[in-house]
């Protein structure tokens, strides 16, 4: 049965093509709205009516920590009963309707409170969605790839959570200074209504996908479970109540995905806030820092993929967590002392100029000269390289240990709860501590230090490095 | 191996517990500070999800505790 996944690689080539492009939209279109989040709130959700600032909290938190998780049972639950393939295409139709239709809506000042509860109801939906995807993706390409190339094969799909980051962050930038030839004018026109067009475009990438997709096979392993009549009938209870699994379920999540969800929004969200706000630095440098980062590093997760086929999953992933737990402090502590470098500098040339400083005191932001600059994105580079090295390998790791029946929705829970919510609560909890610890700029990593350190124990302690070449039982 | 495996098992229950009155006594300090709506809903959240994965660690480390991990399972037919 084994041999019935291996493809041919132009067929294997499909695969990944169909699964991973439908994938990076999903999260395009999950992280438009997070990056857009400031001017969004403009727009629906007005600080100045209490309940629609609430509603915007509900938005915040309801879609990442609980919709994304119970978006994984849900879909996992159908993608164990139905299938891969229609259950992972209809959460891509559910995330670029709802991506699409954010676009459309009519502001606050138009509609009153209609459209924040619009809003709120279509981000919830793009939470379910996402919920789904990845375990479908993930699923879709292992039950595809032959044993001995399955990291392989499968880390195409770890490339798109941080490409889809990457492309949201471009589309954005591109936008905002595309609409007038003024930069400032085009930016007060993107606040106005040019955002609307990173979210108008998702039904364009959607709709190629979804075409894509259709085109697609039921996933092998899968179709051949199902014509022997061996499909589960209950996913949810055989994943969660029965014990042999369950135990495996909350091996994922304390073991791997509790310290790589950490290692993710730290080296991406952590950092990018972090040039931001503790550094500093302007709107544009701190993205485009970020992007080009993400463009040198992520290549790496195919490379630790590939080389996990041969070392086995458990070493590199626990690699990339110990050199985060060692390295953070010292990493953010360079990018604090870098920008500083870089202000004093600007500081001094502002004292010959009093027009200078009064915009510096405006905009209360700081540009950093080309060799800090690129000092910046080397250190940004390390911090997603161990993002590559905890997340490139995890779609093999989590496949590989559940069973075919009940594999979607089995992997795709541990996966979301480690990254929605140990990884989404990263920056609350970082902020947190800022609060209270006023004197250190880096005391909010110590949340993502001692989660994954807690990972890195468990992991080292209780998960096996021998690769499950056989994932058809 | 197997003994250090199952003595870790106490250590995740009690950091289960711990972690759980930790959140909570945070949620209390945070709501007590500013005690508006939105912060209720977002402190409400973080303890709401804490509440299960707390209780998933701590059945963790009764399973680690009770030597379920010592010999994890290869195929199907093992769980």
């Amino acid at each position: 049965m084994e041999n019935a996944t291996a493809q041919a690689p132009k067929g294997i080539r499909q695969v990944i093509w169909a699964s991973s492009l439908g994938t990076l939209i999903e999260w395009y279109d999950f992280y438009i709205f997070g990056s857009l989040a400031t001017v969004i709130a403009t727009q629906f959700f007005p600080k100045t009516n209490p309940t629609a600032a609430l509603l915007s909290v509900l938005a915040t938190f309801a879609a990442g920590f609980i919709v994304r998780p119970f978006g994984a049972l849900v879909f996992g639950h159908i993608g164990d009963l139905v299938g891969r393939k229609y259950t992972f295409l209809l959460t891509l139709v559910i995330m670029g309707g709802s991506t699409f239709c954010i676009g459309l809506v009519p502001s606050y000042e138009r509609i009153g409170f209609a459209a924040p509860i619009i809003v709120l109801v279509l981000r919830l939906l793009q939470g379910l969605a996402l919920g789904g995807e990845y375990g479908g993706a993930a699923t879709y390409v292992a039950e595809h790839a032959p044993p001995d190339r399955r990291g392989f094969y499968t880390s195409w799909i770890q490339t798109t959570a941080t490409l889809g980051l990457f492309v949201s962050l471009g589309v954005i930038l591109i936008t905002r200074h595309a609409l007038d030839s003024d930069e400032a004018t085009s930016i007060a026109k993107f606040n106005d209504w040019g955002w609307r067009i990173p979210f108008l475009l998702s039904i364009v990438l959607v709709g190629v996908s979804v075409y894509i997709r259709l085109k697609m096979n039921e996933s092998p392993l899968f179709a051949k479970l199902k014509s022997d009549g061996k499909t589960s009938t209950n996913p949810l209870k055989e994943s969660f109540v029965r014990k042999g699994n369950l135990k495996m379920v909350l091996l994922a999540l304390f073991g791997a995905t509790m310290g790589q969800g950490v290692v993710w929004y730290t080296g991406q969200f952590y950092a990018q806030s972090f040039l931001e706000n503790t550094c500093k630095l302007d709107f544009d440098q701190s993205r485009t820092i970020l992007i080009w980062a993400i463009l040198f590093a992520t290549p790496f997760f195919v490379v630790f993929g590939a080389w996990s086929d041969r070392v086995g999953r458990k070493w590199i992933m626990m690699a990339g967590m110990v050199l985060a737990v060692c390295t953070y402090r010292p990493l953010f502590g360079q990018m604090v002392a870098l920008s500083d470098a870089s202000r004093a500098r600007t500081d001094q040339v502002v004292a010959h100029s009093e027009s200078t400083v009064i915009n510096s005191v405006e905009k209360q932001t700081t540009t950093v000269d080309t060799a800090i600059y690129w000092k910046l994105v080397g250190i940004v580079f390390i911090l997603i390289l161990y993002v590559t090295m905890v997340y490139g390998p995890i779609a093999a790791f989590l496949v590989e240990l559940f069973p075919t029946k009940i594999r979607y929705t089995s992997m795709s829970l541990p996966y979301h709860i480690g990254n929605g919510v140990f990884g989404g609560l990263t920056p609350f909890i970082a902020t947190l501590l800022t609060t209270v610890y006023h004197n250190d700029l880096l005391v909010g990593l110590w949340y993502p230090i001692a989660i994954a350190g807690v990972c890195v124990v468990i992991g080292t302690l209780y998960i096996s490095n021998r690769m499950n070449t056989n994932i058809a039982d | 191996m197997d003994l250090l495996k199952r003595a870790f098992g106490l250590l995740w229950m009690l950091l289960a517990f711990v972690a759980l009155i930790a959140v909570v006594l945070m949620a209390q300090a945070e709501i007590s500070r500013k005690p508006t709506t939105d912060v209720w809903i977002q402190w409400g959240v973080f303890v709401g999800i804490c509440i299960p994965i707390a209780i998933a660690l701590f059945i963790f480390g009764l399973f680690a505790l009770k030597g379920e991990y010592d010999r994890l399972p290869t195929r199907s037919s093992d769980r």
